[in-house]
């Protein structure tokens, strides 16, 4: 039996009903991490040592009764910018190349209580900024469905790792579609939740408004058992929102009848690659013969979304990567000078030229002269968007819609245009910007054998209903057999 | 709203951002700023004259504790991340003249 094809919950119910120990587990992401790393290169850091170490101890916890969670024993990968204590935690970028954190990240603190493993640090694009992993200091990852193409980002790593069944599943982070596009581009299942659901402590902040972590699996099931373990209310976070239920597995009901579903027209427009939009269609039509209701309507201000959000990422970026000064962690530049210059020369040869880029353009857009008509335009905006979203989810319980315009790129063709590039995130910025929770799920392969996802929207908290929705498109495409990667 | 972004507003950003780009970089950091604010000025196409700006989607209030101290003292690790440190500090080139 190879256990690495097991879904996250199965395996851990082989674990308890004791099957398998947890260190065989291990063993045997270890042994695929081994045998995929040198081509997928989806981790920055494996913690062979400690996975052991920390499998001993869970098998123990549950041999005495302590341990029972639906994820118990289960082996994970964590994005390389949530803080990990004692585990090397780098950003993928030079300028974080030997930090070591002291604390644990509160979702890292709630996986580690859930009896979880953690194996290692995946790649990611430096500092999350990137939509291809193709940034990182660490090189680039390979997607493991076609490995001359990209796995997407900026949490590239964790969904390589996931397709590659290297782990059962992961953890990665949303400031623009980082979990849901490349969860998308590797035949994954990736949700970002509702801002302030996870706590952002220990999360190394990119865009402090905008960030959220969030479950990678190969299933529904497996991203609500990892979204029910690592969601919680975290006084140390001051976004953090205490929820009334976190109870998400208990949405996994095979029923869609009278859901309402909105399905944006323009998100179907000329920019989308017709072979993805037929295998939307194809779920749009499921879902419908299964009993939702759906409707095509004028969500608007999508030729809005990408400029609004730059100005908002990059201005927060430019603030939160400006404690990276070569004094308490990380890079310090060799040359021996003045300590103004030793902070721009360590920052100047620590952060890789995309990253200085939006530093750059956040500069620009929060200075004085520039702030209104930059900055505060970009939040009047980002206002009208959560305005559009408000209206469409007084009608409708969710939205569909595409997660990017065409599948993976080629390596090496997406970072010569920065604009371009920008674009790519078309489909997937307003949700952050919205606060809005997100899933992407598998729903076909294009004619290059590369896999093709849909996004799921629901309105703020509404959690359980986009995770039942996607549980019903999953069974039924499991039995249909249509559009499985 | 800005026409053209000179050389001269590449020294000051770069001032303000704390990095230092060099003759060879600035013409290419130019241009890509050039054609990102070209792009994002579409934004004045939206009358946004009586919206308000949205900094967070929920209100956000300020979380008060009492000022009890949870963590230990984690000195030794928090300096071992240190580029350079001395006594126990972190060190930094000469700041005063």
């Amino acid at each position: 039996m190879d256990l690495m094809t097991l879904t996250a919950v199965q395996l851990s119910s082989k674990i308890k009903a004791g099957e398998i120990k947890v260190m065989d587990a291990v063993d045997a992401a270890l042994a695929v991490i081994k045998e995929r790393e040198k081509e997928i290169n989806a981790f920055i850091t494996v913690d062979e040592t400690g996975a052991m170490h920390r499998a001993r101890e869970v098998q123990r916890l549950i041999d005495i009764g302590e341990l029972s969670s639906p994820l118990v024993g289960v082996p994970i990968a964590v994005k390389d910018n949530i803080c990990t204590k004692g585990l090397k935690t780098t950003c993928a970028s030079k300028i974080l190349y030997d930090f070591v954190p002291t604390y644990n990240a509160e979702a890292v603190a709630n996986l580690e209580k859930a009896g979880m493993i953690i194996i290692g640090k995946t790649n990611m694009d430096e500092f999350a900024m990137g939509n291809t992993t193709e940034t990182s200091y660490f090189g680039v990852t390979r997607n493991p469905r076609n490995v001359g193409h990209v796995p997407g980002g900026s949490s590239g790593g964790s969904c390589a790792a996931v397709a590659a069944n290297e782990v059962p599943c992961a953890l990665g982070s949303d400031t623009g579609g980082s979990i849901r596009q490349p969860s998308s581009f590797c035949g994954v299942t990736g949700m970002k939740p509702t801002y302030g659901t996870v706590s952002r402590y220990g999360l190394i902040a990119y865009a402090s408004s905008l960030d959220q972590i969030g479950p990678v699996g190969k299933d529904v099931t497996d991203c609500a058992a990892l979204l029910q373990v690592i969601a919680s209310y975290d006084s140390k976070d001051s976004t953090s929102v205490r929820l009334k239920d976190y109870d998400f597995m208990s949405a996994l009901k095979n029923n869609c009848a009278g859901m309402k579903i909105g399905i944006p027209c323009e998100y179907f427009g000329e920019r989308l690659n017709p072979e993805v939009k037929e295998k939307i269609w194809v779920v749009v039509e499921l879902l419908r013969e299964n009993g939702a209701k759906v409707e095509e309507f004028d969500l608007g201000m999508l030729e809005y979304v990408i400029p609004a959000y730059y100005v908002i990422a990059s201005a927060e970026a430019s603030s939160n990567l400006q404690r990276f000064d070569g004094v308490k962690y990380g890079y310090r530049t060799k040359d021996d000078m003045g300590v103004h210059d030793m902070y721009k020369s360590s920052r100047s040869e620590g952060f890789g030229s995309e990253v200085k880029r939006r530093i750059m353009l956040g500069s620009f857009v929060l200075s004085s002269g520039y702030y209104d008509a930059y900055y505060l335009k970009a939040l009047r905006t980002k206002a009208l968007i959560k305005k559009a979203f408000d209206i469409a989810f007084a009608k409708y319980d969710l939205i569909l819609s595409p997660v990017a315009a065409t599948t993976a790129p080629k390596l090496g063709e997406s970072l010569s245009d920065p604009l371009q590039m920008y674009l790519g995130d078309i489909y997937t910025v307003s949700v952050n910007l919205s606060g809005l929770p997100g899933i992407t799920i598998p729903c076909g392969i294009d004619s290059a054998k590369l896999p093709v996802g849909i996004q799921m929207i629901g309105n703020c908290f509404s959690e359980k209903t986009l995770l039942q929705a996607a549980y019903t498109y999953e069974c039924i495409r499991n039995v249909e057999g249509k559009g499985r990667t | 709203m800005v026409n053209k972004i000179t050389d001269e507003i590449i020294d000051y950003v770069g001032n303000l951002a704390k990095l230092k780009i060099s003759d060879d970089e600035k013409e290419q950091t130019r241009k890509d700023m050039q054609t990102i604010m070209d792009y994002i000025d579409i934004l004045n196409e939206l009358d946004t004259r009586k919206v308000e700006p949205m900094f967070y989607i929920f209100p956000v209030h300020n979380v008060f504790r009492e000022d009890v101290i949870t963590n230990g003292d984690d000195k030794a690790h928090m300096l071992a991340n240190a580029p350079k440190q001395k006594d126990g500090q972190y060190q930094v080139p000469k700041t005063v003249e």
